[in-house]
């Protein structure tokens, strides 16, 4: 089983990012291997539907689960289409989530916000 | 003669300046092109009221024709495809109807389908025709609604018609100044204010627009954009002091040429100035 989470740094020593569509890596997490992965978020920079680009890379990474401390509706709707199950980071650290994770002591994300799109303006 | 009014931001006066404008010129068209917060209808009330909807194309899918190929969800700028295991999923908030996605689908899934984005309204007020776009809530571009208002004054082409602008400098605002003869630029008597006229003073040098600048609430003494316009010789077509009388009768979404002949004669010649300018623009430039 393969999981994703957006990151900063491609370090798996460093922190999870601090939001989903905007962040510039996801890890790509292999619990069988226990082989990690980073890959480029493409949707970091764009002008709008950053959590659908996002969510899309999510999706092609082939993972199944997502944990993030947040998610907008479109990306969450995305994510939820292709089954990837999307739950909330509790703590600082990388492996300290992927722990707590397999250990069954994260929940599932129930705040979805609207997302934080550009109103106009462009 | 179309004059469109605009400002950096919201808040500095293109309505008043824009309505009563209209309401001086007598036999003559408003139209509010700020679709997203329309408010010059509050001032007309305008009566024998006509709607129409405006719509905008979006793609549909047929998920059985659908190879899965995610061509166009890597044509799509703003991000409104995704391709979830075995469907497509298009997001019709985010879509912005250019049609790409139609074009570069090998298999033809995807085809038109109209949306709802708002609507145009018309009516009258006393002698003013009054022209209102209203933008769906949460719609991303109000480009459609504007380009068919302006459609539909074209009826009026021979008459004075006032363009209440969106605040700003974006697409929607050039899209509203792109048929103008003459843009008149409100601004507000702050250095905060004079950063927003700067930006909308760029924007019709690059539209090569003539225009000059209406200096709103205006009071003795300092004026920074007073003093912008000075020290790069701009046009001051006028000056709108700050009064109460005018801020009393303006937030009753009273028109104050109607109400008061103080402001009916200085709205009167505002016009009469902007006329001129637009008269010698034509003599000069054709």
């Amino acid at each position: 089983m393969k999981i994703a989470m957006p990151v900063g740094k491609k370090d798996i020593e460093s922190n999870v990012g601090t939001s989903f569509g905007r962040s510039p890596y996801f890890l790509v997490y292999d619990t069988e291997s226990k082989e990690s992965e980073f890959i480029e978020n493409k949707a970091a920079m764009s002008s709008g539907g950053a959590g659908v680009k996002a969510a899309q890379t999510v999706i092609d990474s082939d993972s199944t689960v997502l944990l993030t401390p947040q998610c907008g509706e479109n990306a969450a709707n995305t994510l939820k289409s292709a089954s990837v199950e999307i739950y909330k980071t509790t703590l600082k650290s990388i492996r300290e989530n992927i722990d707590a994770y397999m250990a069954g002591e994260l929940q599932p994300l129930s705040e979805i916000h609207d997302g934080f799109h550009d109103h106009g303006g462009h | 003669m179309k004059i469109a009014v605009l400002s950096g931001k919201g808040g500095t006066g293109k309505t008043l300046v824009s309505v009563n404008l209209a309401a001086a010129a007598e036999d003559s068209i408003y139209i509010d092109c700020d679709v997203e917060e329309p408010n010059g209808h509050l001032f007309f009330k305008p009566k024998d009221l006509v709607e129409e909807d405006v719509t905008v194309k979006i793609p549909e899918v047929d998920n059985q024709l659908c190879n899965g190929c995610k061509k166009c969800v890597e044509f799509c700028r703003f991000n409104a495809l995704a391709y979830a295991k075995d469907r497509l999923i298009v997001f019709d908030d985010i879509c912005h109807s250019c049609g790409g996605c139609m074009m570069v689908c090998p298999v033809k899934a995807l085809t038109e389908k109209d949306k709802s984005i708002g609507k145009v309204q018309m009516g009258r007020s006393e002698d003013v025709q009054v022209y209102t776009g209203i933008l769906n809530t949460g719609e991303p571009s109000g480009i459609p609604i504007i380009e068919r208002l302006l459609e539909e004054s074209k009826a009026g082409d021979d008459k004075i018609i006032l363009i209440d602008s969106p605040p700003g400098s974006s697409c929607t605002v050039m899209e509203t100044i792109r048929d103008a003869d003459y843009c008149i630029l409100v601004a507000e008597p702050t250095v905060f204010g004079v950063h927003n006229l700067n930006m909308v003073y760029e924007l019709v040098q690059l539209f090569k627009k003539p225009f000059g600048v209406v200096l709103n609430k205006s009071l003795e003494g300092e004026n920074p954009a007073e003093d912008f316009c000075l020290e790069r010789g701009i046009n001051i077509l006028g000056k709108i002091p700050f009064d109460s009388e005018l801020g009393t009768l303006n937030s009753n979404a009273e028109i104050v040429v109607r109400k008061s002949e103080k402001y009916k004669e200085l709205f009167t010649d505002l016009l009469d100035r902007v006329k001129k300018e637009v008269r010698h623009e034509t003599t000069t430039n054709s």
